[in-house]
């Protein structure tokens, strides 16, 4: 009988909880965004999130005029959720591939910037495969970096982190010989702090077509090609408009927006 | 008849079965990886355990202080933050990266591992131990008390061989929560079983490939420790079970005799 009581009463909480998620308008949109990942994305103290990504989701919003719901998810789940209609589209720095494209449609780039790696000054480390050689490449879980050192490196031991704030820590503390991500968050997210004061970029740019693809793009839903027009839209508004030149020099000294 | 085979599977399999199949080997080594920690963990944690199990049961206060706050601090915190703390917290300490402990030991995620679980199973089944002593039955105490068994004597001839049996079962649950917990190697950059399941997705996007790939390896080890388990008990639990009325078929030749 008690039992029974809590069940009824468990589901009727459930059944609450489910109306509230439903309650959200229609007109709602749910952006997915990563908040681990500056200056594109990051979590201030008291919990808001900040960065480049979260300033042009807003933006797009507006030109949309929606009322914007951002969701924090893990990037290594980002796609699965997308696909989960946990979100509608993913604005968290995510590179247009054709691995991703398999799963998801994407809107055009709304930036494109270059990958590097990143050593302690003086390594004297040689990114070639000879140099690589038993060497520990960190990098973040399910990003087109892990794609890259895996066509373009075989057999250099890659540790995989699940943030990339992760992937920073362990290489100033010396468990990695060298990290490999995009060049603005490791510039910004760890060469201008404190803590990377004694690393440098090495080797230059790195890009792979087929694992880099044109740059950052919105995700959405592959049936969602009325979001997705939607989006791309708003990112040529907020160009002409002069919003994303405006968001765009909050965080950096050149126009990511690429060529 | 192979290349068809292929075809049939990729066009209506639910699941990308040519992807797990070409990436099985991974797989098996994660679930090596998982093993190796595992079953490591227990053999540190379950000889660190012993110790400890019969302070806790003994009346030592001095002694009996310092253990308990040990097992109320690794019971009462998640395995979770227990590694994180020895992973990622160690390692900030300048003065500990100088000791000799960091390179061979405290800067590989495996060891940090290591080292996280052998004491949270220690604690977990020192505990466990505890209670087992202090329930031997006091029949068997008084019995070896009279026939002069010091006091060590009677915790190595007939306190432990006996707690030891009647904690087996409750054993059999903290070497499969040990099994599971271990995916937390997995958030510190160890390629165990769920690292492989999350890497494949980091990889290729598919979330149910791996999990599920992984899932199945997991539920396949657990079944084979539990049957494992049951015959261990069967075997060293024997005395405890209700007997079995033993039928005696008189032999032939010798029934004449009988009336």
């Amino acid at each position: 009988m008690k039992f029974r009581k809590l069940m009824t009463s468990l589901t009727a909480a459930v059944l609450v909880l489910g109306m509230a998620g439903v309650s959200a308008q229609a007109a709602d949109l749910r952006v997915g965004v990563e908040g681990a990942y500056p200056p594109f994305s990051w979590k201030e103290s008291d919990g808001t999130l900040k960065g480049f990504d979260i300033e042009i989701a807003e933006a797009v919003c507006a030109e949309l005029k929606r009322k914007c719901v951002l969701i924090e998810q893990d990037w290594d789940g980002m796609i699965p959720a997308l696909m989960a209609r946990k979100f509608d589209t993913i604005i968290a720095s995510m590179s247009i591939t054709e691995e991703r494209k398999k799963r998801v449609d994407f809107s055009d780039k709304y930036y494109n910037t270059p990958a590097k790696f990143v050593t302690r000054k003086g390594s004297g480390l040689k990114i070639t495969k000879q140099g690589l050689k038993g060497k520990r490449i960190g990098l973040q879980r399910g990003t087109t970096h892990q794609c890259f050192m895996e066509k373009m490196f075989p057999g250099v031991e890659l540790v995989l982190y699940g943030t990339q704030d992760e992937v920073f820590q362990d290489l100033a503390i010396g468990r990695i010989d060298a990290q490999f991500s995009d060049s603005i968050a490791a510039d910004d997210g760890f060469l201008k702090t404190d803590a990377g004061k004694d690393f440098e970029f090495t080797g230059g740019d790195q890009h792979d077509e087929a694992c880099h693809g044109p740059g950052a793009g919105m995700a959405v839903r592959k049936a969602d090609t009325q979001l997705r027009d939607e989006l791309n839209k708003a990112i040529k508004a907020l160009r002409a408009k002069g919003v994303y030149q405006k968001i765009n020099a909050k965080y950096f000294e050149f126009d990511i927006f690429g060529g | 008849m192979g290349d068809s085979i292929v075809t049939f599977l990729e066009t209506w399999s639910p699941l990308d079965v040519v992807l797990i199949a070409q990436n099985f080997d991974r797989f098996l080594w994660g679930a090596l990886t998982t093993l190796e920690l595992t079953i490591m963990s227990l053999i540190i944690g379950g000889i660190l355990s012993i110790p400890l199990a019969i302070i806790r049961a003994g009346n030592n206060k001095i002694l009996n202080a310092p253990v308990w706050a040990f097992t109320y601090l690794f019971r009462g915190t998640p395995l979770l933050v227990q590694t994180y703390l020895i992973y990622y917290g160690l390692g900030q300490f300048e003065w500990i990266r100088e000791t000799f402990l960091w390179g061979p030991i405290l800067s590989q995620a495996w060891y940090c591992a290591l080292i996280a679980f052998s004491l949270n199973t220690a604690a977990y089944t020192a505990e466990l131990l505890r209670g087992s002593i202090v329930n031997t039955s006091q029949g068997e105490v008084e019995a070896a008390k009279a026939c002069g068994f010091s006091r060590a004597m009677r915790l190595r001839r007939i306190v432990l061989p006996s707690a030891f049996r009647r904690a087996l079962p409750a054993y059999s649950n903290e070497v499969i929560f040990m099994l599971h917990g271990s995916v937390v190697a997995s958030t510190i950059t160890i390629q165990d079983l769920l690292g492989v399941g999350r890497w494949l997705n980091g990889r290729y996007y598919l979330a149910y490939e791996g999990f599920i790939t992984a899932a199945v390896l997991y539920f396949i080890i657990v079944l084979l420790v539990a049957r494992g388990f049951r015959l261990w008990e069967k075997h060293w639990l024997a005395h405890l079970y209700p007997r079995d009325a033993v039928k005696v078929k008189p032999k032939k030749g010798l029934a004449s005799f009988r009336v």
